[in-house]
């Protein structure tokens, strides 16, 4: 691991409010957005976000979970994994 | 956007739909050091090595598998072969060992313990005798612990009178565990060739050229590897294979990310990385399945070993530009309790023993996860052995045979283990007896292409 970048995923249908209360839960844990983007393919919403983590004191177990709650309270798939996952998967 | 949002969905895809995960994260411990001629001190010893060395590899896996998002589905520990760290023990067997074997792993917190082991592909020592007999009752008081015995390599050739008695052994480890359909055999693996960093169970130990303590890592993508080959439109082998290659390197890439994260965090040395895509009873998580997706209307039939052929090589060739670090047993398993195609194959009369016997000659690992009439006489499990021991030696390659002898069935019963074991359905073996063979003991010479010097 070389940085503290967090690819965010939310999956699911499309309803008013979703960035919003979404962005409100990294807001809480100073996560920033560093580039978002987001489509409705076949339908289902999909928004992927490469956010950045504070350095010191994150607690990512703590913001997956609120980040899976929130998820779940919008009827939607939110995860949020480690930005090298896709790096290391698709780039040589 | 910084990364391409289609890998990324393709990635999530992957997980979610098409179950992709690390099978194991296996930590490899030297028990080199704990020998001494009482057994409890070796036993104390033991425990405090495995506990010490793996008291974090539990929660720094779970931990980097919430980083990631990646499931790992097993911890595993592999040890030094028993046989050889308790050889000076006076005790006059080893059982004891096995049990400290499971306690040690259920205070570690991990799946599976292997290293209950021996080699003898040249020969017997007084350490390895005790450890074979001690084999059945191990496997039936331990809930954790797995055993191998590897009889052959191609350096030594195959040791026929421990062929003979390992027919026995399973026979017995078989009617010990005869309340739970055999579980004993499931835990038990007979090798030629076996490799010293095998992160899979039930063959995994630590070998004695690796050092003291080392993480190996094997994944499971059989099921996206099918899912890839069923998105073709009309495809030809070469793109068949181009795509397995393509998707094998994707695949093999998350376990190089994975393997070298925990060795970073727990400390330890990072051994090897395991190409080999196990597959998991899941449907469509299936190395029989990507044979289907081939256009083969079942797995075993004329064309499967062709299939399979095509299928290992591409997987390796993907892998090995995708990992520095590959070892292990590094091929296609076709394990066919634990894949529900393979299962489905053997219901339908398509696959039978002969053509699994015929496609270990392309593949890893061999025989694994066959369930065969609980009447099966121990001269023919060990017929069956040699048979497949042979393909491993003349052909330079680890084979292997896990067999379940399944106590009070026969064909057309099936034998449930539940979880990552599956379920095997009885399969026919010959009616015709192999006892004179096996009883003749003695050692089939190495064969001529071990004169390699």
């Amino acid at each position: 691991m070389t940085s503290t970048r967090f690819i965010i995923t939310v999956i699911g249908s499309d309803r008013v409010g979703i960035v919003a209360r979404v962005t409100t839960v990294m807001a809480s844990f100073s996560v920033n957005i560093v580039d978002i983007s987001q489509t409705i393919m076949q339908g289902i919403f999909t928004m992927i976000m490469l956010a950045e983590a504070p350095e010191e004191n994150f607690d990512l177990a703590a913001f997956q979970k609120a980040m899976d709650a929130e998820g779940k309270s919008l009827g939607v798939e939110v995860k949020v994994q480690h930005e090298d996952v896709f790096r290391f998967m698709h780039r040589i | 956007m910084l990364i391409n949002p289609n890998e990324i969905l393709e990635t999530i895809q992957m997980v979610r739909m098409e179950h992709l995960d690390i099978r194991t994260v296996t930590m490899g411990i030297s028990l080199r050091d704990c020998s001494h001629p009482d057994i409890e001190v070796f036993n104390e010893n033991i425990y405090e090595k495995i506990t010490g060395r793996a008291k974090d590899l539990v929660r720094t896996t779970e931990e980097i598998q919430s980083l990631y998002g990646i499931p790992i589905i097993n911890k595993r520990i592999s040890v030094t072969p028993i046989a050889i760290a308790a050889e000076s023990c006076t005790a006059p067997d080893f059982v004891s060992v096995a049990k400290t074997m499971d306690e040690a792993a259920k205070e570690a917190g991990v799946d599976f313990i292997g290293g209950f082991s021996a080699l003898v592909h040249k020969g017997v020592t007084p350490g390895d005798l005790k450890l074979i007999n001690s084999i059945p009752e191990a496997l039936s008081c331990t809930e954790k612990v797995c055993s191998s015995i590897n009889v052959a390599t191609t350096k030594a050739g195959i040791n026929m009178d421990a062929v003979g008695l390992m027919g026995n052994v399973i026979k017995r480890a078989a009617e010990m565990t005869a309340d739970r359909d055999g579980i004993g055999c499931a835990k038990l693996v007979v090798f030629a060739n076996a490799p010293e960093d095998n992160p899979f169970m039930a063959g995994a130990f630590h070998g004695i050229g690796e050092p003291e303590c080392v993480i190996n890592v094997g994944v499971s993508g059989p099921g996206v590897v099918n899912a890839a080959l069923r998105e073709l439109e009309n495809p030809n082998l070469t793109e068949i294979s181009e795509t397995i290659k393509k998707t094998a390197f994707k695949i093999t890439r998350m376990g190089e990310m994975v393997g070298r994260e925990v060795s970073r965090r727990l400390g330890v040395e990072f051994g090897i990385l395991d190409l080999s895509l196990a597959p998991t009873p899941a449907i469509g998580d299936s190395v029989a399945a990507i044979l289907e997706a081939m256009g083969l209307e079942r797995c075993g039939t004329h064309g499967t070993t062709a299939a399979l052929a095509l299928l290992n090589d591409a997987v390796k060739k993907g892998g090995a530009m995708a990992s520095s670090s590959v070892g292990g047993l590094s091929g296609a398993f076709i394990p066919v309790s634990e894949d529900a195609g393979m299962i489905e194959a053997v219901e339908a009369g398509a696959l039978s023993l002969e053509k699994l016997e015929a496609m270990t000659c392309v593949c890893s690992v061999g025989l694994d996860m066959i369930a065969v009439p609980g009447d099966t006489p121990a001269s023919t499990l060990s017929a069956i052995i040699a048979d497949e021991m042979a393909i491993g030696v003349i052909n330079k390659k680890t084979t292997a045979v896990r067999i379940i002898p399944a106590p009070g069935k026969k064909v057309g019963d099936s034998v449930e283990f539940g979880g990552l074991l599956g379920l095997a359905p009885v399969m026919p073996v010959s009616k015709f007896s192999s006892e004179v063979f096996v009883k003749r003991g003695g050692r089939i010479p190495a064969p001529i292409q071990s004169l390699t010097n």
